[in-house]
Order: C-alpha cells, then structure tokens, then sequence
C-alpha cells in the first residue's frame, strides 16, 4: 500500500517543458534550528523556494548548508523549525515518506548492481510491469547519454558517467525535489565544468524543483537560478547570480564570492567615504556618516588609464595616480598590485585584460592612472 | 543551562515519526541484544556475585522447641546456638560452607531417637531464615510442627553474605595463590618465545625474496586447525616417560613448565604471526629509502625504521598471546603433570571438588589480564591507524640471496616444528602401539571402544560446529549491520557495540563456568537449555562473537554510508537494500566468518568442558577425556579427526567462495 503513491508519480509524464512562471511556495522552510551538543549548525534559518527553480546553497564548510539539506531530506532531524513542501508539512516524517531525490558526492551506486539495474532499483515493485521498468530505464538512459553502458558495472564507468547514473537513479521515480549534496567535487575540474553544464540543461527539461550544495562560487553562479549564500548557520543573502556578485548584501559575501579589496575606511556622507589618505565617492548607502566601515571594490571593477589618458572617465574623483609594484601573469588576464600615497600603506590589487596591459603599456615599476568606478566601491558597515 | 540551548527558540524538538523499517531495524537489533544479555552480560553477572558471595550456617537464626514424650507439653523455645553451645555438636568449621550446604539437627539432641514420639517446632528468628523439611523450603517466623520421623529430614540453609571472603581465602591458600605465579611465569615465558619466533617468521614472509611463501604462510595456520590439547600429546609421545627423544630432555622431565611453553609456542604461533605480519606488511617504501639516502647501515635501519613501525604489532600480539597462554585448559591439562597453573585449577575446583564459589573467584582472576589485554589492544589499534597514510608506497624487498636462504632456511625449521607435532599425533594414531609396534592399524579410531563419548561426540562436534556458523553468522552479521547502518538510537547502538567487544576479554573456561551458574539454576525459565546441543551452540557463538564482529563491521564499514539514505529516498524498504545489495558486497567477509566460527567450535575445548552432557559429547572433550583415562593414541586420533575436518571445511570454503564470488563479484574486476 505505502508504494502507491510513489507509483502515481512515477507513471506521470516527464516535463520537458520549463514551468512558465515559477510559483513560490513549493518549499518553505520557517526558523529552522539545529543543534549538535553545543554547536549551533542552523540558527532560525528561513526560505521560500520555487517550483522548478534552482537553488544553490553556497558557503564555506561549517556553514551549515549540508546541515539545511539533509534537514530538508529528513537525514538530521532540525531541532526547531518546520519544512512545508507542496503544500505538505514533511518537518517531522522518515525519509522514505517525503518526496524527494538524492545525489551525493559519492555517488553511492550499488557496485554490484549494473547500471541498469541501479537505475531500476526505485522503480521495482510488485504492481509495475516489467515492460514498463524497462522502457523507463531506457528513457533515463537516453537522457544522460548512456544507453550504451546498461549492462556495465559502476566500477566500469568514469567518475563524471556515475554521476550521471546517479542522477539517473534519483530522477526515476520523477521525484518533486531533487537534492544534490556537492555533486561535482569528487570529480576533475574538466569533467566538472561539462557536468555543471549538463546538469542544469536536464534539469531544466524535467522542470524539477532542485537544490544543489557547494562551496565552489563558480558552480552556484554558473548553475543557480538563486544562490542562498550562508555562513555560521545564517543565510546571508538570497539572490540571483548577478545580484549576489554585483551586490553582495554584506562583506562576508563580497568576500566570499568573487575576489575584494578590502579598505578600512570611514563614512563621510551617504555617498562620501574617508580612506587613509584620501576620500572616495561611493554606491550611496544608509551607513551614518562617521561610522567605521570596511570599502571594498573587486579587482575587476578597476578600470586602467594612462597617465594622459583622454579616455572618458566616469568618476574623476575616484582617479588615482599609482605605481605598478607587482605584474603576475594569470593566464587570462594579469594581476597587479598597485600602490599609491593616497592609499598609504595599502596595496590595491587589481586585474587588468591582457589587451589592456598591451594598448596602456603597463609595466612593473610604470606610472599609471587607476579609476575605482563610483557605484563599485561598496561600503559595509563594521561588525561590532 | 547553556548558552547555546538558551539560544534556541522556546518549544519541542520535533520528533522523527519511525517508518516500518525503522521499527523492524529496532526490533531486531533489541533481538540480538537480548540475546548477548542472556548468553553473556547475565551470566557473567552470576558468576561475578558468586565470586562474592560466602555462605556460612548462622546458628542464632534458628528457634526449636522441644516436647515431651506426650507430644503436646513443648518446651521453651532456644535458639540452635544455645542448644549447640550445651551439646558442642556442630564445630565451627563445619559452619562454613557452599551454596548448596545443609546442616542437619538430630546431633544435637543426644538422646535422639526417629521413633521416639516427641516432637518438634522449629522457625527461623528473622524473615530470611530458611530450612528444608525434606525437600519443602520453609522461611520465616512461623513455627512449623514436626515428628521425631521427620526431624530427621529438617536441614538448615547457610545464610549468604557478600565480600572478598573468597578472594581472601584463595590467595591464603599457598598451592593455590603459587598457581596465579605459575601461569603469569608461563604466560610471560611463552610470550618472550613466540614474539621472537613469529617477527623472524613475519620478517621473513614480508621483507624477503624467499621461495614458497605460500606454503610456508600455509604450514603456520595448522596449529589453529586443531585444539590446543594436541601439541600436548605430542609432547608426551616426543618427549614423554616413553618418548621417542627423551635423551634430548637431559633428565628434565616434559610434564610441566617445560612441555607447557613449547605446547604454549606451537597453539600461540599463528595468531602472533598473524598480527606482527600485518604491521610489517604496511611498511611505507619511503621511509627505507630515506634510511638508505642517508647511508644509515642495514642494522641501524632496521632497528630505527622497521621495528618501531611494527611496535604496535608487537605490542598487541604480545598480549593476544599471554592472554591465550594464561586462558587456555587443554595444554597444561595434558602435559601440566603437577605444574598447576589457573585454567586447570578452576577445572579442578569445579569438576573435581564442586566448589564453585573458589571456580568463580579463580574466573574473576583469570578475566583482569583479558581486560587489560583488550583495552591495551585496542588503544594500539586506533595509533595503528594513524600510521598509515593514502601516500604510502608500498615496500618492495629487493633480492638478497644470502639473506632469503637465511629466511628460508629458518621459516624451514619452524615448519619442520609444527609439522613434526602435527606428524607425530599422526602416526601415533595409525599404528598399533607407538613406538613399540609400528604396525599400521586402525584400531586408534575404534572409539566406540573408549571413554569420551565414541564417534557419536565426533558427529556431535560437526553437528555443533555447522549450526555454530550457520547461526553464528546470521546473529552476528545481523548485528553488526544494526549497529553500523542504523541512525538514530545512539545510547542502544554504543551498548550493543561493548557488549559485542566484551567476549574478547572474556576466557572460556569462565565464560563456561559463568553459564553453569547462569543455565543451572532451576529458577532460571531457560533452565531446559542446560546439558542441551543449544547451549554449546549459544556458549561457542559467544565465545568467538567479538572477531566475527569486528570482521563484519570492517566489511561494512566499506560500504557507502549513503547507501541507506538513497534507498530511502527511492522509498524502498531497507531488507531489499540488505538482500540485494549489502548481502552479496559482504559475502567474501560472512564466508570468512562462517569458516572462522566452525573451525573454532571443532577446536574448543575450554567453555563446552563444563557445559557437554552425555548426548552431547564433543570430539575436542572427548581428546581431552580419552587422555585423561590413559588412552592417548585414540585420543591423538580424534584430535586429527577434528584436524582434517577443519582442513575439509576449508577446502570446501576456498571451492564455496570461488564459486560464489566468481557469481557475485563479477563487478569486483574491471
């Protein structure tokens, strides 16, 4: 009896169609607390997820994002807090009665299992026809490209082509969510980057609500519809690749995602910000004037001119005259460490495209002119 | 309260709703755990209370009163203290005694006579007083009337009290005190031999270029395959009054220390080996070549790399090894002569004289060493860990010819020894009357014709020792599993886990002595097991529980903690993930485990010594039984019985496993 209702999803047709527009609501978690002994993993974590989006948990390790997701799968009990999902409240049920699926790092295919029959594994049961099994393996296997290995083992098959069977496995019984806890890191950085492609395409034919944990930024950004940045079991901010790159609510994310300079400045006015020597303009923000602050601009964000440069410069005021210590040559683009007596002792890193090296003549121990842009120069109020 | 939980919103935890599976998994692990409860945690807790108890008559807790011939005019009421004080019937040594004392009154009434038509009250002086009418207990206050005829059958029970009475008494007692130095002599003896022996056999195997490792590798488990009574009788024949080398023994005789350590090094060898062969196999390449960089000598190389790399192994075998020396029965039992040493004693103490209480305190002894052993053995096992990282290389020996013929020829003279042992009991039981009539015969194997039990304690002994691993194996891989892949339940799971780990400190002889206490007790419901085929199964599983379970919890541990989660999350029932998955992964360890109980139960004698009754005769007692009554060559034949059907049980496992794992393990290659 308890198979039935696994088997009425399991027989509905696959979405190969996006969802038009996302409704909220799928998954709402409300102040959701987890303690360890004395740890505190999770500390009244609220969120609202989508259906059919992709979400991303991004944070360091210890931040408590494997802590939500296995929360959110039933594998760790919250210690306060309640999850919904379709409407459903799950806080309290086994795993084996919510609706989910699971991919972890390890892959955790049965080895002596053939692909086939790991993908067949959820499906098996005494009301569905063989016919039937076989023919949704068959779909599962043409979807991750493998219908070629069927009758292979696990230990046959390459890191990245497990993965994909995993996936495989967890999408057959066409779950409601699915869970990717650090899908990708067991893997090599080229395999990586094609699977961070391919996952996202599939999931967004199968329209499945997932979410997926990492702590590499590259991989929320590129594969996430929104990133839940979290840190010491807070989420930080919630937002769209974009939006938590260009604006990161709080330093911890500036930091965290993408790579910061880092100034310990004070308020001026409310788009006026005082470094050690100098003052700068700034994304205007609600800070009190006065108060100790932390400036902070990308080393993308720099924009290089020439000492006469006659380029249009947007920001005058933001003009420093500088000195290029350091050139380190990084493949795609160089590093250089700028230093400037506007900027007492501080160094200001930033990274210049090969082209622009080439065209402003950049060299070590050169002159040159570096424009920090108004609206990229954010400012985070001190932690007290 | 903490800061953290303070932290925490106010309100309940939520509480996991428990799927059917989680109940089955409970459930059966609550199974398994009763049943180390019953075979293990409770019957050591008898014999520990029995350790501690002493029973002593206490005369002032007992009234009687007297009639006249008439038998209605009773007397005043005296306590049997002061009907003893006038009478000095009963001396005060006659007070002390066992569990089962009974003292009887009629002697202190001089003039008693069963006929005479007086009669008799009696009652105890406080609740817990008890007496025998016959065989009706009575206890309390409450008179209770008898005739002269029946005052004959009314016995008084011996009050218990608890102390170190017993332990005062053992150690007071000088033979039995000189035993415990006895058995720590030849323990630490034996173990200075097989350490040596086994490093330069492991050495040997693991760190030369030396020809037929295999069969070397293979010669060294035989003395595992029979019991340990054999190296003895073996002995006897070498070296015995009649023996075949007693020149070489120089006038010392072989009965005692001497017989006991080499016997000791023949059963101990294996297990050393084993263990020291482990810790030098693990050797990382990198070290030697570091060593040889730095141009230190081959000497200073190996006493600055190698030995402090196998120190732990060293360590650990060398306690695995005094522990079996000081544990084990069947040798000295053999070739001890007067030598007395603490496994024999409890034997005597028990079989011989029915005092269990000086068995129990001899039991309680006999486990500290055990216990330190095991604590020892494991604080070196979690450091072991430590020293192996994922970088090693593994060392490669290069070809040295002087030294791999040095290797060969010495692992040659240890062969030599065990097979000459082996050899011996062989033709001892082929031939008429060793050495004397060398005709070959079979009459040795004609036990119906001795004591100990015929052929039929042999068939018992494959009968013990198939269900031994057929149950075995089910309880312990069932429990392991429980333990390893269940969530949640932690304070059970950590209880189970060192009730499964108790075995190994726990020596046979006591454990066997433990279930006589525990089983024989007619108040106990499980009573109807006692002197059954079942007990002797129970009693060897539990013996040999804690390295099955040690070998399935390694296996499991090898699979993937994820296993558990996705099959829930594919809302399949977590019996089809064990069948289909977890079952056949672990089939190489559960053949291991299998074959590792059976040989064990063919071979041990020390637990089921106590615990056989006439239907249930062993093979390894009836050795022990049949040498005993003088019958040494019947018993040097049936010890080679159990030998060759170990090595057909492990023939047919190495033809099982093949098969199977060739079925099962296709995936294992790539």
């Amino acid at each position: 009896m308890k198979h039935e209702t696994v088997t009425g999803a399991a027989a509905a047709p696959m979405h190969f169609e996006p969802q038009a527009a996302p409704k909220p609501g799928y998954l709402v978690i409300d102040q959701l607390w987890k303690v360890f002994g004395d740890f505190v993993a999770l500390k009244g974590v609220s969120l609202d997820i989508r259906e059919g989006e992709f979400v991303c948990f991004l944070g360091p390790s210890g931040c408590g994002k494997t802590t939500l997701l296995r929360a959110i799968a039933g594998l760790d009990l919250q210690s306060r807090g309640s999850i919904r999902q379709a409407g459903r409240d799950i806080s309290s049920l086994p795993p084996s009665k919510r609706d989910y699926g699971i991919v972890f790092q390890s892959y955790a295919l049965f080895p002596n299992l053939t692909i086939e029959k790991n993908i067949a594994f959820g499906l098996e049961n005494a009301r569905r026809p063989k016919q039937e099994i076989q023919a949704r393996v068959a779909e599962l296997l043409a979807l991750v490209g493998l219908s070629e290995q069927a009758k292979k083992y696990p230990a046959q098959l390459s890191g990245g082509q497990q993965q994909r069977i995993a996936l495989a496995r967890a999408m057959a019984v066409s779950p409601g969510l699915l869970l990717l806890d650090e899908p990708l890191s067991a893997l090599d950085a080229k395999v990586r980057v094609h699977l961070r492609h391919e996952i996202k395409e599939l999931q967004r034919k199968l329209g499945v609500t997932t979410i997926m944990v990492t702590h590499d930024q590259e991989e929320a950004l590129s594969m996430a519809d929104r990133i839940v940045v979290m840190n010491h079991g807070v989420i930080e901010q919630i937002g769209t690749p974009t939006e938590i790159y260009r604006h990161p609510s709080t330093l911890f994310v500036a930091d965290f995602i993408g790579e910061t300079n880092q100034f310990p400045a004070r308020m001026i006015r409310n788009d006026t910000v005082g470094l050690a020597g100098t003052e700068l303009a700034c994304a205007s923000c609600e800070v009190a004037a006065g108060s100790d602050v932390n400036a902070v601009i990308r080393p993308v964000d720099i924009i290089p001119h020439a000492l006469d440069g006659r380029e249009d410069i947007k920001t005058p005021q933001n003009l420093i005259d500088v000195t290029v210590t350091e050139m380190e040559f990084l493949g795609g683009f160089w590093r250089c460490r700028l230093s400037s007596p506007r900027l007492g002792e501080r160094v200001l890193i930033a990274d210049f495209s090969i082209n622009a090296v080439r065209r402003l003549g950049i060299e070590k121990g050169g002159a040159m002119r570096a424009e920090l842009p108004q609206n990229r120069v954010l400012v985070f109020p001190k932690a007290a | 309260m903490s800061a953290v939980v303070s932290a925490l919103p106010a309100g309940r935890a939520p509480r996991l709703q428990l799927s059917s599976d989680d109940v089955v998994r409970r459930g059966l692990m609550l199974v398994i755990a009763l049943y180390l409860v019953l075979a293990l945690a409770a019957p050591l807790y008898v014999l520990l209370s029995k350790s501690m108890s002493t029973y002593r008559f206490d005369l002032n807790a007992f009234e009687i009163q007297r009639s006249d011939d008439s038998g209605t005019a009773f007397g005043p009421a005296r306590t049997v203290a002061a009907l003893n004080a006038d009478a000095k019937a009963i001396t005060d040594a006659e007070l002390d005694t066992g569990s089962d004392g009974r003292l009887s009154l009629t002697k202190l009434y001089e003039d008693f006579s069963f006929r005479s038509p007086v009669k008799y009250r009696i009652r105890g002086t406080t609740n817990d007083a008890a007496f025998l009418v016959g065989s009706d207990l009575k206890r309390g206050t409450d008179w209770v009337e008898v005739d002269s005829n029946t005052f004959r059958r009314v016995v008084l029970r011996p009050g218990r009290s608890v102390g170190f009475d017993n332990f005062v008494a053992y150690f007071s007692t000088p033979s039995l005190a000189q035993a415990i130095w006895n058995s720590v002599l030849m323990g630490a003896i034996s173990t200075v031999l097989v350490i040596a022996i086994a490093f330069g056999l492991a050495y040997a195997l693991n760190r030369s270029r030396m020809r037929f490792k295999g069969l070397f590798r293979l010669v060294m488990t035989v003395p595992i395959l029979v019991p340990s009574l054999l190296p003895g009788i073996a002995l006897v024949y070498l070296f015995g009054n009649q023996g075949l080398l007693k020149g070489w023994m120089m006038g010392h005789s072989i009965y005692g220390p001497i017989g006991i350590v080499i016997g000791s090094v023949f059963f101990t060898l294996p297990h050393a080996l084993l263990i020291i062969s482990t810790s030098l196999s693990v050797a990382d390449a990198r070290h030697y070549e570091a060593a040889a960089a730095l141009r230190a000598s081959k000497w200073r190389t190996f006493w600055t790399v190698t030995v402090p790399g196998a120190r732990y192994g060293v360590i650990s075998a060398a306690f695995v090894v005094f522990t079996m020396v000081i544990t084990d029965f069947g040798l000295p039992k053999v070739i001890g002569g007067q030598y007395n040493m603490l496994a024999v004693d409890i034997y005597k103490q028990v079989i011989g004289q029915q005092n269990f209480e000086m068995g129990a305190v001899v039991s309680v002894l006999l486990i500290i060493p055990a216990i330190a052993a095991f604590f020892v053995d494991r604080i070196i096992q979690k450091k072991q860990v430590a020293l192996l990282s994922a970088r090693s290389v593994p060392y490669e020996p290069k070809p040295n010819p002087g030294f791999d013929w040095g290797c060969f020829a010495y692992c040659t003279l240890i062969a030599a020894f065990i097979l000459t042992m082996i050899g011996v009991c062989q033709l001892a039981a082929m031939v008429k009357f060793w050495p004397y009539d060398l005709t070959p015969s079979l009459k040795n194997f004609r036990f119906d014709l001795m004591d100990g039990g015929g052929w039929a304690s042999y068939y018992n002994s494959i009968e013990m020792a198939l269900l031994t691993a057929v149950f075995g194996t089910i309880i312990v891989f069932t429990g392991a599993y429980m333990v390893e892949k269940s969530d949640g339940f932690r304070a059970g799971r950590s209880l189970f886990q060192f009730l499964a780990m108790l075995p190994m400190a726990v020596p046979g002889m006591v454990l066997g002595l433990a279930y006589i206490f525990f089983f024989n007790n007619p108040a106990n419901p499980l009573h109807a097991l006692y002197g059954s085929m079942a007990i002797l199964v129970i009693c060897t599983i539990t013996h040999f529980y804690t390295v099955s379970h040690l070998t399935a919890l390694t296996a499991l541990k090898q699979m993937d903690r994820e296993f558990e989660p996705v099959a829930a999350s594919l809302k399949q029932p977590f019996h089809k993930l064990f069948f289909r998955v977890t079952l056949p992964v672990c089939l190489p360890a559960i053949l291991d485990i299998s074959i590792y109980l059976f040989v064990n139960a063919m071979t041990t004698v020390s637990a089921v010594v106590f615990l056989y009754s006439t239907q249930t005769q062993l093979a390894s007692v009836a050795v022990l039984n049949m040498d005993d009554a003088g019958d040494v060559a019947p018993a040097a034949a049936m010890g080679m019985m159990i030998f060759y059907t170990n090595i057909a049980a492990r023939l047919i496992h190495a033809a099982v496993s093949r098969v199977l794992l060739s079925r099962t393990q296709v995936w294992r290659g790539r």
